[in-house]
C-alpha cells in the first residue's frame, strides 16, 4: 500500500473516531523472536469490521494483547496460530460471545460497519443476528432438521406465515448445500445426521437469520476429509454474500479458502497479509517458523 | 456362640489371605513378575475359598437347624401331646422354647415337657458343636485347596473378578426380590380383604368409615370401605402441593443454573437442599399451628368458612417441603445440558429466556419430569403433615378449605390400635396400600410416555 493510501486510511480511522496508532506496525521483515509488533498491513480498503486496540483478559490472564485488524467486506480471512494463541478468543469478541463467560473482559474498539459493537446502545442479541457463528463441534439443537433452521427466523420474527418460513428454511438448506440430503427427512432430529451434515446444518441455521458476517471456529476439525472438502466448497460459495472469518488449525485449509490470513502468537497478532504472501513469503520469523512446521 | 463362629471364620479368612499371598510369592520364587496376577489376588483367592463355602454352609445350617430340632423334639414327645391340634401344638412348642431359654412359661411344666426341654437343649448343643466342626473343616479345607491350587499360572485375578461379579449380581437382585416380596404380601392380604368387602364397594364406594364390630350387638359399627374420599383427598392435597412446588421449584432451578453467579449458587443450592432435610413432623406442626390458623383468619376476613384443619394448609406446607426435590434435581439436569447448545442459541441472536424456553427446557425435559415425579411420590406418600394439618375426617369434597384425609393417613390409623389382624379394618390398610401402589405406578408410566414423546435428545 502506498503512503497516500495509508494516509487516507488514517483519515478514515479518524473519521471513525478510532485510535489510529494502537501499536507499531512494520512492513519490513522481522527476524527477532521477541519483536511482537504486527507485520503487514492491518487495514483494507472496504472494511466490514474494524478492530483497534483490542485486549481480552480472562481473569488475570491477558489473552489478547492490543490487536488491531480490519476485516474486508466479502472476504474470507483465516486466523491461524498454535493452540492457545488467542485466535478463537479474538473471534468470539467479534460477536460478543465472550460476554457469556463471566470472567472475560474485553477492551478496545470493534466496529461493524459504523457501529461500535461494544457500545452500550448496541443490542447484543441483534448484533449476533448480524454476526453469525459456526462452532468447532457441530451443535445442532436436539430438534428436527426443520426446527433447527427455523429457530433463528422464528425468534427474530423474520417471517409472517408458515409458507414463508418453509421457503426460508429450504433456501437456507439449499445455500448450505444440504437440501438434497435432507429433503425427505425434514422431521428427523438434527442429531441423526452425520458429522459433516450436522455442520452444514449449523451453517444453514446461521445463514437463515441472514447475517452479514459469519464466524467459523475451526468448523472442520471434527470432520473427515470429504466432509471438510464440502464445507470448504461451501465457504467459497458463501463468500459472495457474506464476510467470513475462519479460525483453523489446518494451514492447507487456510491456504485453500482464504484471501487474507492473520497469524496469532500467544495473544499477539504477529502478521497479517494476503494468504499467498503469508504462505510463500512470511515476513515475521515466528510466522515462518509456524508455517514451515517448526512448532505449533 | 454362633457369632463367635462368624468371628472365627473372618479371622481364618484373613489368615487365608496372608497365606495365599505368601504362597504365591513363594511359588514365584520371590519374583512377582513370574505370577499371572498380583500376590494380593492370590491372597483374595485363598480367602474366598476359605470363607465363602463355609459361610454358605453356615447360613443354610443356621436357618434349618431350629426347625429340624423342633421336629425331632416333637417326634419324641409322648403321643397324647404329639397328636394335639396344630395351634395347640404351636403353643406347646412356644412353651418349650421358653422353658429352654429360662423365660416365664404359661403353666407349671409337667415331666414330659421337662424331658422334652432337656432333649431340646441337648440337640441344640450337639447341633452347634457339629456346626463348628463342619464350618471349620470346610474353611481349613478351602485354604488347603487354594494353597495347592496356587501356581504362577493360576489366573487368580480373573477368578476373583468372577466372584466380585456374583456379589454385584446378588446385591442388585436384593432390591428386586424385596419389591416382589412386598407387592406379593400386599396382594395376598388385599385378597383376604376383598373376600370380606366387595371390591366394587372398595373402589367406587363414596363412604369411608372403617369401623367393624368387636361384638355382634355393638352400635354404630357398620363399616363402610369406600376408598374414593381418601383418593380424592390425596389428589387434592398433592395437587395443591404440586401447584406450589412445580413453578417455584422449576423457576428457582432456572435461576440457579442460568442466572445466579457461581458464588450465589454455592450458597443458595445447599440452603435449598436443607429444606429437604427438615423432618416432616416439623413441617406438620408448622402447618397446624401457623399456616392453618392463618388461612382460617384470612378466610374469615373474606367471609369464607374455613375449617380449622384444611386441605389448603396441608397442601401449601407440603408444597414448600417438596420444592427442593424439584429445584435441586432440575437444576442438575439443566446444568447438564451441554454449553454448546447454549452457545448455538446465543450465536443465533437468542436471548437468555428464549434459549431457556426453546433449547434448555426441551433438552432437560426427561430429568425435569423425573424430578416432578419424585416430588409427586413424596407428596402422595406424605403422612405427617396431613395428620397434623388436614385432619382425619374422610370428606368427599373438592373444596380445599375443608378438612380431608389421605390414603396414607388412613393406613396409619387403621394399623395403630388393638384390632385383631384378620378383621376387615386392618386388612383394608393392605388394600389401600395396593391401590396406592397401582396409582403411583400408573403415574410413572404416564410420565414415561410423556417424556418419550416430547423429549429432545442431545447425545
Amino acid at each position: 500500500m502506498s503512503t497516500t493510501a495509508i494516509e487516507t486510511k488514517v483519515a478514515l480511522d479518524q473519521a471513525l473516531n478510532l485510535d489510529t496508532a494502537p501499536r507499531k506496525q512494520s512492513s519490513v521483515e522481522v527476524t527477532d523472536y521477541n519483536n511482537r509488533q504486527t507485520v503487514g498491513n492491518i487495514t483494507v480498503d472496504n472494511p466490514k469490521m474494524v478492530c483497534r486496540g483490542v485486549n481480552v483478559y480472562y481473569g488475570e490472564k491477558h489473552a489478547i494483547k492490543n490487536v488491531g485488524l480490519d476485516i474486508g467486506a466479502n472476504e474470507v480471512i483465516a486466523f491461524i496460530g498454535p493452540s492457545g494463541c488467542g485466535k478463537s478468543t479474538f473471534l468470539r469478541c467479534l460477536n460478543r460471545m465472550n460476554d457469556t463467560i463471566p470472567i472475560c473482559r474485553v477492551t478496545g474498539q470493534i466496529r461493524l460497519d459504523s457501529d461500535d459493537i461494544y457500545d452500550k446502545s448496541i443490542d447484543v442479541v441483534q448484533l449476533r443476528a448480524r454476526v453469525g457463528m459456526v462452532f468447532q463441534k457441530p451443535n445442532p439443537f436436539p430438534k428436527s432438521i426443520y426446527e433447527n433452521v427455523a429457530y433463528g427466523p422464528r425468534i427474530h420474527g423474520m417471517v409472517n406465515d408458515k409458507a414463508e418460513l418453509d421457503d426460508l428454511v429450504r433456501a437456507s438448506l439449499e445455500r448450505a448445500g444440504l437440501i438434497k440430503e435432507v429433503d425427505k427427512r425434514m422431521g428427523e432430529p438434527g442429531t441423526s445426521l452425520s458429522g459433516g451434515q450436522q455442520q452444514r446444518l449449523c451453517i444453514a441455521r446461521a445463514i437463515a437469520v441472514n447475517p452479514e458476517v459469519i464466524l467459523m471456529d475451526e468448523p472442520c476439525s471434527a470432520l473427515d476429509p470429504i466432509a471438510t472438502a464440502k464445507i470448504e466448497e461451501l465457504i467459497d460459495e458463501l463468500r459472495e454474500n457474506y464476510t467470513i472469518i475462519i479460525v483453523t488449525h489446518s494451514m492447507q485449509q487456510a491456504a485453500r479458502v482464504s484471501q487474507r490470513t492473520a497469524y496469532f502468537h500467544l495473544g499477539d497478532l504477529i502478521e497479517v497479509g494476503d494468504t499467498d504472501q503469508i504462505f510463500t513469503n512470511p515476513k515475521h520469523k515466528l510466522t515462518e517458523d509456524y508455517i514451515t512446521g517448526r512448532f505449533g | 456362640m454362633q457369632s463367635f463362629l462368624l468371628l472365627a471364620l473372618i479371622l481364618l479368612s484373613i489368615g487365608g489371605y496372608t497365606l495365599g499371598r505368601k504362597r504365591a510369592v513363594a511359588v514365584a520364587g520371590g519374583h512377582i513378575r513370574n505370577l499371572h496376577s498380583l500376590p494380593s489376588f492370590y491372597g483374595s483367592y485363598a480367602a474366598l475359598w476359605c470363607g465363602l463355602p463355609a459361610l454358605i454352609v453356615f447360613a443354610v445350617w443356621a436357618t434349618l437347624q431350629p426347625g429340624i430340632i423342633i421336629d425331632l423334639v416333637v417326634a419324641g414327645l409322648p403321643p397324647e401331646l404329639r397328636d394335639l391340634p396344630p395351634d395347640r401344638l404351636n403353643l406347646l412348642v412356644n412353651d418349650l422354647k421358653n422353658l429352654v431359654s429360662g423365660n416365664i412359661v404359661s403353666s407349671t411344666p409337667d415331666p414330659a415337657m421337662l424331658a422334652a426341654a432337656d432333649r431340646y437343649r441337648n440337640l441344640q448343643v450337639i447341633g452347634n458343636a457339629s456346626l463348628w466342626v463342619v464350618v471349620m473343616t470346610l474353611a481349613i479345607a478351602g485354604v488347603a485347596y487354594a494353597w495347592r491350587a496356587i501356581s504362577p499360572t493360576l489366573r487368580a485375578r480373573n477368578r476373583v473378578e468372577r466372584v466380585v461379579d456374583l456379589f454385584l449380581i446378588a446385591s442388585s437382585t436384593v432390591a428386586i426380590f424385596t419389591t416382589v416380596g412386598i407387592v406379593l404380601s400386599v396382594v395376598f392380604e388385599s385378597i383376604l380383604f376383598f373376600r370380606q368387602v366387595p371390591i366394587t364397594e372398595f373402589l367406587f364406594g363414596l363412604q369411608w368409615s372403617p369401623q367393624t364390630a368387636l361384638r355382634a350387638d355393638q352400635v354404630g359399627s357398620s363399616g363402610a370401605f369406600g376408598s374414593v374420599p381418601l383418593f380424592a383427598g390425596t389428589l387434592l392435597i398433592s395437587g395443591i402441593a404440586m401447584v406450589v412446588a412445580v413453578p417455584i421449584g422449576l423457576m428457582s432451578a432456572l435461576f440457579l443454573s442460568e442466572y445466579a453467579t457461581p458464588k450465589f449458587r454455592a450458597v443458595a443450592k445447599p440452603a435449598l437442599e436443607i429444606l429437604a432435610g427438615i423432618p416432616t413432623v416439623v413441617y406438620g406442626f408448622f402447618a397446624a399451628l401457623t399456616v392453618a390458623p392463618l388461612i382460617r383468619e384470612i378466610g374469615a376476613a373474606m367471609g369464607l368458612h374455613v375449617a380449622s384443619e384444611s386441605a389448603l394448609a396441608a397442601g401449601l406446607v407440603m408444597g414448600i417441603m417438596i420444592i427442593p426435590f424439584v429445584s435441586s434435581l432440575s437444576d442438575d439436569v439443566i446444568n447438564a445440558v451441554p454449553q454448546s447448545m447454549r452457545d448455538g442459541s446465543y450465536a443465533l441472536g437468542a436471548t437468555k429466556s428464549e434459549t431457556i424456553q426453546r433449547v434448555l427446557l426441551p433438552a432437560a425435559l426427561p430429568g425435569i419430569v423425573g424430578s416432578i415425579l419424585l416430588a409427586v411420590s413424596r407428596a402422595i406418600g406424605e403422612t405427617m403433615i396431613v395428620v397434623m394439618a388436614a385432619g382425619l375426617s374422610a370428606n368427599l369434597t373438592a373444596n380445599p378449605l375443608e378438612a380431608v384425609t389421605t390414603v396414607t393417613v388412613q393406613i396409619v390409623t387403621l394399623l395403630t390400635g388393638d384390632q385383631e389382624f384378620d378383621s376387615p379394618k386392618t386388612l383394608a390398610a393392605f388394600a389401600l396400600g395396593l391401590m396406592l401402589f397401582v396409582v403411583t405406578l400408573i403415574l410413572n408410566i404416564i410420565a414415561l410416555h410423556v417424556v418419550r414423546k416430547y423429549r429432545e435428545q442431545y447425545e
